[in-house]
């Protein structure tokens, strides 16, 4: 697999989301979206949020474009949250073997 | 025969209650956008069948939801609210600047006669204006703009933008509140404003008891038949103006507490007031544990308890600025939630109360629909 990503054959990319935003998009289960080029965080943020337009603004913040304070992204076991939004997914990502996670932050008491 | 739809807005969705014009038994259904912080829901007085929600939480923030079928099927639209040119700052909680910064929609506020305009009332306070069923938002940045905009403060909930009255018959006249910067209001559809707080007084809140802004604004309601006639709840003292907010005069008269959120006029009576005393600013539950809206048919001043059907001990909830409603029918129906996810209703003009549903999450807002 080419991990820079070929613009000419997009991957297939699953994605999982929380129930308040599956809901929102009127979604069941995993999501799988297309990623042309290399499979960033954005990458797969801006193809999601161009397949379904009402989760703009949900996960990244509108104005900044940068990850929500509540939101985590996770791949496996692994919290890429802190990454750079532009490093490359782990290839599991790319390889459809593992979902690209976006999960609620754990919040109350 | 006429009917009425409940818009309620709560912590943990929104749930719509209907009945028809005899107001003796409602359906409940909901909960949409389960688990969502409903701030409010308001139907266009131009078309009842359109409907504006907003919808929000502290995780994936702001979505604005409309309906175009009475509430029965929604679909999200633009939640894209930027504040336009340079945001600025404002002072925060310790005095220090901070910067201007959108968090939530508390209050949408649909034209009075076309259904695809909408006015939406920001945290941090800003005013923003769609045209177009609430695909697309811009900011009316004339108010975040005036001189006095960066001494604004938040108040305990936030530097928010909750009250927005239209005015019937003068299009261009827009009244807006702020916690805790004050009233301002607009001539020109929203163009440039001015401060409306003569007559305010926030004694122990405010070096300036008196300043040009700053006050604790919690509401402020208008009788469509009587558009300079304003009354409002304020942080402490309940409030009139008879000019358009021009100057204000106190009406607190012989409540038990002048402090409260919401206030409301009943739609036959423009002289008939309800508000909802609170213990005060560090006890957010009725005087005594005892869930009395207050009613004055003198236009403030001399007011009365309506107790019958609610709560008169061991009650300790809140009613919110946005929890109190009228319908349109005759005699007036009265509407109110509770944040302990009560909703009460009288028929009767508030003389009466029977309680639509006792078990919901927190209320943070009802609108009542009168539907024809």
């Amino acid at each position: 697999m080419n991990l820079r990503g070929d613009p000419a054959n997009p991957v297939q990319v699953r994605v999982r989301l929380p129930a308040q935003l599956r809901e929102l998009a009127k979604l069941r289960g995993e999501v799988v979206v297309e990623v042309a080029g290399t499979v960033t965080q954005n990458a797969v943020l801006d193809a999601l949020e161009q397949l379904h337009p009402t989760l703009k603004g949900t996960v990244r913040d509108r104005g900044t474009g940068c990850r929500r304070a509540f939101i985590r992204f996770f791949v496996g076991e692994t919290d890429l949250s802190n990454t750079s939004p532009d490093d490359p997914l782990p290839v599991a990502v790319a390889a459809g073997n593992e979902p690209f996670v976006v999960v609620g932050a754990m919040a109350g008491g | 025969m006429s009917g009425v739809r409940l818009l309620v807005g709560t912590r943990k969705g929104a749930f719509v209650l209907t009945s028809d014009g005899r107001r003796g038994r409602w359906e409940l259904e909901g909960p949409h956008f389960a688990g969502w912080e409903i701030y409010h829901m308001k139907g266009s007085p131009a078309d009842p069948d359109r409907v504006y929600a907003s919808q929000s939480n502290g995780w994936f923030g702001q979505v604005v939801q409309r309906s175009d079928d009475g509430a029965k099927t929604w679909s999200a639209v633009g939640n894209d609210f930027r504040y336009q040119g340079e945001a600025g700052t404002h002072p925060w909680y310790d005095g220090t600047p901070r910067p201007w910064e959108f968090t939530r929609i508390w209050h949408l506020e649909p034209s009075l006669d076309d259904p695809g305009t909408v006015y939406a009332g920001a945290q941090d306070a800003a005013l923003f204006r769609s045209a177009d069923g609430g695909e697309s938002w811009h900011e009316l940045v004339g108010l975040r703009g005036h001189r006095t905009g960066p001494t604004w403060a938040p108040g305990a909930g936030g530097l928010c933008l909750h009250t927005i009255v239209l005015t019937p018959g003068t299009p261009g006249r827009i009244v807006v509140a702020i916690s805790a910067a004050g009233v301002f209001r607009s001539d020109d559809g929203g163009e440039t404003w001015q401060p409306s707080n003569r007559g305010l007084h926030s004694e122990g809140v405010l070096p300036d008891p008196a300043a040009e802004v700053g006050h604790c604004v919690h509401k402020i309601a208008m009788h469509p038949s009587r558009p300079d006639v304003l009354f409002m709840q304020k942080h402490w003292d309940v409030m009139r103006s008879d000019d358009g907010g021009g100057t204000w005069y106190e009406v607190s008269g012989n409540l038990p507490s002048d402090f409260g959120f919401a206030i409301d006029v009943n739609a036959h009576e423009p002289e008939t007031v309800y508000v909802v005393p609170i213990k005060s600013d560090s006890e957010h539950y009725p005087p005594e544990g005892k869930l009395r809206v207050y009613r004055s048919r003198t236009g403030g001043g001399e007011w009365e308890p309506l107790t019958r059907g609610l709560p008169q001990e061991h009650c300790y909830v809140d009613v919110l600025r946005d929890a109190l409603t009228v319908d349109l029918l005759d005699p007036c129906g009265v509407y109110f939630g509770t944040t302990g996810g009560q909703v009460y209703a009288s028929a009767d003009s508030g003389d009466s109360w029977v309680a639509l549903a006792r078990d919901l999450p927190a209320v943070l807002s009802v609108e009542a629909q009168t539907l024809p």
